[in-house]
């Protein structure tokens, strides 16, 4: 009987839902032939916890708490874009200084999530202490957080009709102050990450997506930005960004070193944010008095650090919302990763996993 | 492009003392406004329950009867929306920890 020597060649193994190299859990059937990934077939579900369908038993001003611990990270953006879409609905007009607090607010989130990831792709790779070193300047990010807003990744500070904290100008001094440090401490990290031979030799030419596909797929966000497209949603010039003078950050090569190449440069980008709206940051009032429920549906787009992340809510004149939908932005970067892993080596698939900076509880509220 | 950036770092942090702290060895320093648990000044409550139907989880339980007003640790986000509604002021945003949740259940303040 002839056997096909081609199907022994093929196996699968099972990656995740626990690995030590994944922030969150997501299942991956990879299917390989000799080292080398033929598909990868991804379950997702692990961490749903129907937090929409709560929009129905909480009301439409107690939600922000529970759209806000969708996920640790990205928590200040999803507060955000409900509340900016709540306030579209409602037609109210949010005071400058609060547009410009929350701005500052989402660009140090950013901050934080970018250290975070650059410290988790050095641990993929196998850099344990450029991780620790990436994740101690971490520190120092959450330090300014908690010192503004009382938490260190779930700040509570949003809420319908502008923010319920407000921040004094010796704050806003300590601030300047621990970026003007944090830059300089950054920049030898960074450098590790851009020089170093052994970093450089796991990360080029690693995982190529071209623009074209990485168009055609959906991704978003500084992974589809490596690939050399011109998208970020901060260009829309919701909140502040419209008065801030920034281009977004693109990278041609499509890799996985164009892609830590974007989010280094956005670190040094979100400090200068940071920097503009401290210094344009104007006097006034945090809040307007809401009355009445929304009656509509609007949707919002944020620039999220992972990407670009929708927000739709309907309502229809009572205290409880009846939808609100979150489309996050790793689950359009999904497609993008099966894409990516073609063809990698078995050792590079964690590292390729972390590049689209997986947030999976976001992806399965 | 430097040779080996990262060695000067590498020899720094082996010389100098750890970026971690020692707790629960050592004190931790939290800010002002740094959200911990929620204290209820009990002589001032008036036991209105206020607290207890604005609370987006339910933590709160306030018994006109029994004098009582007890808050479940583990159950409270810090959100701080009791301290905001309260009408006499009572309550406050503390910020510590109050020890292990599992350990001390329900904080219960008696009026006298």
């Amino acid at each position: 009987m002839a056997v096909n020597n081609n199907a022994k060649k093929i196996s699968v193994v099972p990656f995740g839902p626990q690995h030590p190299v994944l922030p969150e859990p997501i299942h991956l059937d990879l299917v390989l032939k000799d080292e080398k990934v033929v598909y990868a077939l991804p379950s997702i579900g692990f961490v749903h916890r129907g937090l929409e369908k709560l929009v129905e038993k909480r009301d439409y001003e107690q939600f922000v708490l529970i759209a806000e611990r969708t996920c640790g990270i990205c928590s200040f953006g999803h507060g955000m874009g409900y509340v900016e879409a709540i306030e579209k609905i409602m037609n109210l007009d949010i005071p400058p200084r609060a547009k410009f607090l929350r701005t500052m607010w989402a660009e140090l989130a950013r901050m934080h999530n970018h250290l975070m990831w650059l410290g988790l792709q050095a641990d993929a790779f196998g850099f344990e202490s450029l991780f620790m070193e990436c994740w101690r300047l971490r520190e120092k990010v959450l330090d300014m957080l908690e010192l503004t807003t009382g938490g260190r990744v779930i700040f509570s500070v949003n809420k319908v009709g502008g923010l319920r904290k407000d921040v004094t100008p010796e704050m806003l001094e300590q601030i300047l102050h621990t970026i003007d440090d944090l830059e300089k401490e950054c920049r030898v990290v960074t450098d590790t990450f851009l020089g170093d031979p052994d970093v450089l030799s796991r990360m080029k030419g690693v995982g190529v997506l071209t623009p074209g596909r990485a168009e055609e797929l959906g991704c978003c966000g500084p992974f589809l930005r490596a690939s050399g497209v011109k998208r970020d949603c901060r260009m829309l010039g919701y909140e502040a960004y419209g008065e801030l003078k920034f281009e977004p950050i693109v990278s041609y090569d499509g890799d996985c070193y164009a892609r830590c190449v974007v989010r280094i440069e956005e670190l040094y980008q979100s400090m200068d944010l940071v920097r503009q709206c401290i210094a344009k940051m104007p006097g006034g009032d945090i809040d307007v008095k809401v009355k009445g429920n929304p009656n509509g549906e609007y949707m919002v787009r944020i620039e999220q650090p992972r990407g670009e992340a929708l927000y739709y809510v309907k309502a229809n004149g009572t205290r409880f919302l009846t939808r609100y939908r979150n489309r996050t932005p790793t689950y359009a970067n999904i497609p993008g990763l099966i894409e990516t892993i073609k063809g990698a080596e078995l050792a590079d698939v964690a590292m390729m996993i972390l590049t689209i900076d997986p947030c999976i509880s976001c992806t399965e509220r | 492009m430097a040779f080996l950036p990262y060695v000067g770092m590498a020899l720094k942090n082996l010389f100098s003392k750890p970026a971690t702290e020692s707790f629960p060895a050592g004190e931790r320093e939290y800010t002002d406004r740094y959200r911990g648990h929620i204290e209820n000044d009990i002589e001032k409550c008036i036991l209105c329950g206020n607290c207890q139907r604005n609370c987006p989880s339910g933590a709160i339980k306030v018994s006109k009867a029994d004098f009582t007003w007890e808050i479940h640790p583990f159950s409270c986000v810090q959100c701080s929306k009791c301290v905001e509604v309260c009408p006499v002021k009572c309550l406050s945003m503390v910020n510590s920890f109050t020890g292990i949740p599992s350990r001390s259940p329900a904080r219960r303040r008696q009026r006298s």
